[in-house]
């Protein structure tokens, strides 16, 4: 156990010095749009990951995250940081969202279901595109705030720490409860599951309903900190896309994998962008990584890596067999494979 | 009702384009059982390469297609060999989805490099005249449209009915693994059949091209409508997509008379609605146990 906390501890120590070591705005401007995705991308496997049904429709609720926080703040006259007050609202916004979304698009399964979240996705998009609230195709702009420069990304920065972490914790808990085993139930025998008495529609729609609220908080805190949303930039299918690439290459329905694929992606995405002069090129970089990393490591990081450790920690143990046996030491070995 | 009619007729001659690409795409769902992201950058690849033909090398685009066809098969079995082939284990829709996802992006970065953001169309001198039938104007490219895709369904539905090659393909279809004991070569099977539906979007390309102004950008759209036929014809069925296509169109351009800005929604509440009814969408099996 302590092995494990240990380094957890010093990650989010390390989480919360970051800003106050690295103070080069360039820098928390980064890692702001990391820990977004970090929160997105653990929200969507709780979710996608548990589940096993791949939702390619949760920039919906980014989007209408965004553009909550941007017409409240804009009718309500908000500024500064009464802006973040905003965001549980949001966040609940989403998740009412989330109930007839999921209502709907759960009654399918595999290759439909991806399809009708991409459908739900575009009709939120087209809506954005021709309501008068949301501004159109120009969107909705943020006032300028009056935070002082030097610190001017430290509240947003740790406003997404917080929300990052506190999405992981909660992930966490999911995984361990009766909840995150019916979830799983369902992954690997949605019909057996049922059988065995799990409640499918209800677990599904929870956890899809739970997946939702982070990301539309984010989805407003991204608002307020890029100053603007317009249809293609709230509701982007890239966004989608590239969130479900964090968690397979992490390793999907782990805690830690899509955590991790989202700290590896998105700031390789982003220096991408900041130093490949072609955009297009960079697409074509981008797409070709997404490719290597799917037929590579089509399980993801984290359990190919659990894999590998554990068969290292099998290989010493039958080493050792000779001189000592401790059988209490296997069935922690596999518990930590099981719970990576 | 003279723009009502009018809106039938556009509908269901344009309808059998899209008939045609999603005809392809839900090919390769029925056979390999994933989807090909890809389908709609594939069909602005094909635009663009009649707009190659025709404008730079002064090809007639309907001539092309015996360039376009075979380039575009060669590519679609390119696709399956390099990449889909590879794909195995749970999470292999997914991963199917995310891969040909992954190939759009490439193709689209690459037409982008190639020839920029800008629109671009051809319209070739057929294009641009028009028949008037009973009241009703029909340009010449829908009629020749309507024409190539009556053709290329007809060819397919003739392959797979007929011939030995048709008789294997729905043997994969129906069961992988009964169908290679009987000493059917799947991998070979797959690969056709992502080729064939990939060669589709030439002559899809080339109508839309003509029809349209187009950027690489074009085929977010296209996959999107592609998708939704597919879904609400039932996934693997040729004939579902082939009405839901008729259906959706024409629907789409009769609503276009009164609420043009709305009208592509009609595609996506009419998907919503009918799946509300029949999961399994219009003409598609009840969905088997899942994996």
């Amino acid at each position: 156990m302590l092995t494990r906390r240990v380094p957890i501890a010093a990650l989010l120590a390390f989480g919360v010095a970051f800003p106050l070591v690295f103070t080069n705005p360039a820098v928390t401007t980064d890692a702001i749009y990391t820990l977004i995705f970090v929160a997105w991308a653990a929200a969507w496997n709780t979710f996608s990951g548990y589940s096993g049904y791949i939702s390619l429709g949760h920039a919906v609720f980014f989007g209408s995250g965004a553009y909550f926080t941007g017409i409240a703040t804009r009718d309500w006259g908000l500024t500064g940081s009464e802006v973040f007050w905003l965001l549980p609202l949001a966040g609940l916004l989403g998740g009412v969202i989330a109930i007839p979304f999921g209502i709907f698009a759960l009654r399918v399964r595999r290759h439909t279901f991806v399809v009708i979240t991409i459908a739900v996705f575009f009709i939120f998009q087209l809506t954005a595109y021709n309501l008068a609230i949301t501004g159109g195709t120009s969107g909705l702009l943020a006032p300028t705030i009056n935070f002082v420069t030097a610190t001017y990304n430290n509240p947003f920065y740790y406003v997404a720490f917080c929300i990052a972490v506190g999405t992981v914790v909660i992930s966490w808990l999911i995984r361990r409860s009766r909840f995150g085993l019916q979830l799983r139930a369902i992954r690997d025998d949605e019909d057996r599951a049922r059988g065995l008495g799990v409640r499918a529609m209800r677990v599904k729609l929870g956890a899809f309903v739970f997946s939702a609220v982070p990301v539309a908080m984010v989805g407003g805190l991204w608002w307020y900190f890029t100053t603007l949303v317009d249809p293609s930039s709230g509701f982007d299918p890239l966004f989608d896309v590239a969130v479900a690439l964090m968690a397979f290459l992490g390793g999907l329905g782990t805690v830690s994998g899509p955590v991790l694929g989202a700290l590896v992606i998105e700031p390789a995405y982003l220096y991408f962008q900041q130093h490949v002069a072609s955009t297009y090129l960079f697409w074509m970089l981008y797409g070709a990584l997404f490719l290597v990393v799917i037929l590579a490591l089509p399980r993801g990081i984290i359990p190919t890596a659990a894999e590998h450790i554990g068969n290292w920690r099998d290989r010493r143990r039958s080493d050792d067999a000779g001189t000592a046996h401790q059988p209490v030491e296997s069935s922690a070995g596999d518990t930590a494979k099981e719970s990576a | 009702m003279a723009k009502f009619l009018q809106a039938v007729t556009d509908g269901i001659l344009g309808g059998a384009v899209y008939a045609l690409m999603a005809a392809g795409l839900t090919l390769i769902f029925g056979v390999m059982d994933i989807i090909n992201i890809a389908q709609g950058v594939l069909v602005v690849l094909a635009a663009y390469l009649s707009y190659v033909l025709s404008v730079h090398l002064h090809i007639d685009p309907l001539l092309g297609l015996l360039i376009t066809v075979p380039a575009m098969f060669v590519l679609g079995v390119a696709i399956e060999w390099a990449f889909m082939r590879r794909l195995r284990g749970r999470e292999r829709t997914a991963m199917s989805l995310l891969v040909s996802y992954a190939v759009a992006v490439i193709i689209e970065g690459a037409l982008y490099q190639a020839f920029g953001s800008t629109p671009v169309g051809y319209l070739p001198r057929y294009a641009v005249a028009s028949v008037h039938v009973l009241g009703f104007y029909l340009p010449y490219i829908y009629l020749i449209g309507f024409g190539l895709a009556a053709v290329a369904m007809a060819a397919i539905y003739l392959m797979l009915y007929r011939t030995k090659f048709g008789r294997s393909v729905r043997a994969t279809m129906q069961d992988k693994v009964a169908a290679r004991l009987i000493g059917i070569n799947v991998d070979r099977v797959a690969a056709l059949t992502f080729g064939i539906g990939v060669a589709v979007t030439a002559a899809g390309g080339m109508v839309f091209g003509a029809t349209n102004t187009f950027n690489p950008d074009s085929g977010y759209d296209l996959i999107s409508r592609l998708l939704s036929i597919v879904i609400l014809g039932g996934l693997g069925s040729i004939a579902g997509a082939l009405v839901a296509a008729l259906c959706m169109v024409t629907a789409e351009e009769i609503v276009n008379i009164w609420q043009p800005t709305w009208a592509t929604a009609v595609y996506y509440a009419a998907l919503v609605i009918v799946l509300l009814v029949r999961p399994a969408g219009l003409l598609g099996k009840q969905e088997a146990r899942a994996q």
